[in-house]
């Protein structure tokens, strides 16, 4: 018999396992998808939550993360990409091998930290938490080691689908919050998309590197 | 209903009025008066009976930030308007983006206030992270390639300190749970401040470092500055100043909240020494920086992160004495340097440039000006008879009694950053007049409003005023 730890577990460890994926993937329509593999595990994972717990409200959370982040911006980035004529291999700052040590190594301090402190919580959110760290911890390493505007869009966005599995995992956090956290990707979202179309129509590219040359000061 | 939700409503309702006039003069009016009628409501809660809801919360702590905040906000929407319409006059800003600008300014407001009266830890990270987005996209406002670095580099690094907060939000939620059950009670305040003493310590002391880590950026601590010059000097000016002067000290409330928070329980960290640590780093660091600025309003950003250096320090000290320092010196800091902005931005369209090398000899072109600025500037870097000047010598006194060696390296990153500030702005003030100059005539009512407060608190501090920003410092602990 499978208990229901268990299921959200294996869902939470999927996450994880797009989260390494989105950090060897070559090409951005690659990236893209992987992302929204992602937010689909994510949704399910969300909605196992609400049945298990038997908290109704968190369908509609698993509903956003399905609908938005599974479909609507993929969709959108990927119509971004073909506009601007940018499907080509997206350069990375260091190669794929360091790339996932380094993950690796940062999945073993969040699970290192989250179950040595969280020792005398009794509900198994803590492993969830680990996991979800795990997954914060590896969007940002995506954001560091890519310099392309539409993948650091995806690393943050992926370290949202990390903070929206570790907001369920802790048993009965009110609905607004996780409401607010789908409100603020909408707007990040919308502020990356201006500032997407800002840089292409400024510098006829989109890599972050063409930024670092305008400096104000110092130089 | 209560005077706080009037101080949350009318912003909000005055940006969707904003959003649908056109026109910049009757925007500009009603941007002011809807900031007016928010600082009247603002003043009037002081007196107002105090409350503890489960969403809202209005106790003597918050009720100093509130102050500050309509206050600023309202001088601020007066300065707004008259470098606005310069602005547009010189075809820098497109009319367009009037309406535009308008309503999100108010939205700030707006959501800062929500920050502010928030009782639901959820709910401050809300506000706070709603005031930070539209300010990424003022940022951005101007659309020239370095504001638009400036805006990226604000929300890569914003981004960064919203999601570490969050999980720092969940981690409070989790350590809260078992004494007050599940739902909304596990993220009330008032109520997680209560039951601190039940939680568990190593649940607290790792939520504290990610809300350390995660508000600390938005504060502008070293070494998680560096989207703050820049935001500062690309945005528009009046952006400038509300971010300076109130969105640091937002993000700075949201902190102390939770240290009092983690305070309740004995076996948890303590804040102070972090917070120490962080704030001298902050000071000494910045103090340094503004050596080497070639930009105005960049120096004056690092002068920002300098005194929320000290501030920092300040509140971590603890102690009746030491808060009650912290807060005045933040009162004092954010009327003074929203001051000074206003001084700069009007500085920067009479002579059509921030690079400090071409600013020169204002007192010749424009001695109204120049002595105000002169003044302000005495003012930031703590010189009698000025208010900075009172809360930082009761910072470093307290220190001093405490911890005399202590006191030496925030004495002596003060001395370094006043040093930095009359050596790079002599030639603005003084010097021989060159380049181009244009004739600004704005009101100088805000700055004139400020500088007479901060001068009036460095004189004669009126008991009413040291008995409520006491009763704050204790609640403070």
């Amino acid at each position: 018999m499978i208990r229901g730890y268990e299921i959200s577990h294996l869902l939470a460890g999927v996450m994880l396992v797009t989260s390494f994926a989105l950090l060897y993937q070559e090409r951005i329509a690659a990236v893209i998808n992987t992302f929204a593999a992602q937010s689909v595990t994510l949704a399910l994972a969300v909605a196992w939550a609400a049945f298990s717990q038997d908290r109704s409200e968190l369908f509609i959370t698993a509903l956003i993360a399905l609908c938005l982040k599974g479909i609507v911006i993929p969709v959108a980035l990927h119509r971004t990409v073909v506009r601007l004529g940018i499907h080509r291999e997206v350069e990375k700052v260091v190669g794929v091998g360091i790339a996932l040590m380094v993950g690796l190594a940062l999945t073993g301090l969040a699970q290192a930290l989250l179950l040595k402190v969280t020792q005398g919580t009794a509900s198994h959110a803590r492993e969830e938490l680990a996991l979800a760290l795990a997954i914060i911890l590896l969007g940002f390493l995506m954001m560091i080691l890519r310099r392309n505007a539409v993948t650091q869009v995806v690393g943050f966005m992926s370290m949202e689908n990390g903070l929206i599995l570790a907001a369920t995992g802790a048993r009965g956090m009110p609905l607004v919050v996780e409401v607010s956290v789908a409100f603020s990707v909408l707007i990040a979202l919308f502020v990356f998309a201006v500032f997407v179309f800002r840089i292409r129509e400024r510098f006829d590219t989109i890599d972050i590197e063409a930024l670092d040359r305008m400096r104000g000061d110092a130089r | 209903m209560h005077t706080y939700q009037i101080v949350v409503v009318v912003p909000y309702v005055a940006a969707l009025v904003l959003a649908a006039i056109p026109g910049y003069r009757v925007g500009s009016i009603v941007n002011v008066l809807a900031s007016g009628i928010t600082f009247a409501a603002g003043l009037w809660l002081i007196g107002d009976e105090r409350t503890v809801g489960p969403y809202a919360i209005v106790d003597e702590f918050n009720i100093v930030f509130i102050a500050i905040n309509t206050l600023v906000g309202f001088t601020t929407s007066i300065f707004s308007a008259s470098y606005i319409g310069h602005e547009i006059e010189t075809g820098r800003l497109p009319t367009g983006f009037v309406r535009f600008y308008h309503a999100m300014f108010q939205a700030m407001m707006g959501s800062m206030n929500i920050a502010l009266v928030a009782n639901n830890i959820g709910l401050i990270w809300v506000g706070l992270e709603l005031a930070t987005l539209i300010t990424v996209v003022m940022v951005g406002l101007y659309r020239t390639p370095q504001s638009i670095e400036a805006a990226w580099k604000y929300f890569i690094l914003a981004s960064v300190g919203i999601s570490l907060a969050f999980f720092g939000t969940i981690l409070i939620y989790l350590a809260g749970q078992p004494a007050l059950g599940e739902g909304v009670p596990a993220m009330t305040w008032s109520l997680l401040q209560g039951a601190a003493a039940k939680m568990d310590p190593a649940i607290l002391d790792l939520a504290f470092i990610f809300l350390l880590i995660g508000y600390g950026t938005k504060i502008g601590l070293a070494p998680l500055h560096a989207w703050l010059p820049d935001a500062h000097a690309e945005g528009p000016t009046p952006i400038s100043a509300v971010l300076s002067g109130l969105l640091l000290n937002v993000a700075l409330y949201a902190l102390l909240r939770f240290k009092m928070l983690i305070a309740g329980q004995p076996a948890a960290l303590n804040p102070g020494p972090v917070m120490i640590v962080m704030g001298l780093v902050s000071l000494i660091f910045a103090a340094f920086m503004l050596y080497q600025r070639r930009d105005i309003k960049r120096l004056f950003a690092y002068s920002s992160i300098e005194h929320m250096g000290l501030m920092v320090f300040a509140f971590g000290m603890g102690g009746p004495l030491a808060n009650f320092a912290g807060l005045l010196h933040m009162a004092m800091h954010s009327l003074t340097k929203s001051g000074i902005f206003f001084a700069v931005g009007h500085i920067a369209q009479a002579k059509g440039t921030q690079r400090i090398a071409e600013i020169t000899g204002l007192s010749d072109t424009h001695p109204r000006l120049a002595v105000a600025f002169a003044l302000a500037v005495l003012a930031i870097s703590g010189m009698p008879p000025f208010g900075v000047f009172a809360s930082e010598f009761l910072i470093l006194t307290t220190t001093f009694a405490r911890e005399p060696w202590l006191a030496l390296l925030p004495a002596f990153g003060l001395l370094v950053g006043f040093g930095a500030l009359l050596m790079r702005l002599q030639g603005t003030i003084l010097g021989v007049p060159t380049g181009p100059s244009h004739r600004v005539d704005a009101s100088s009512v805000p700055i004139v409003l400020h500088l007479a407060l901060v001068l009036a608190a460095g004189i004669f501090l009126p008991a009413i005023l040291v008995a409520w920003f006491q009763r704050a410092a204790e609640l403070l602990g």
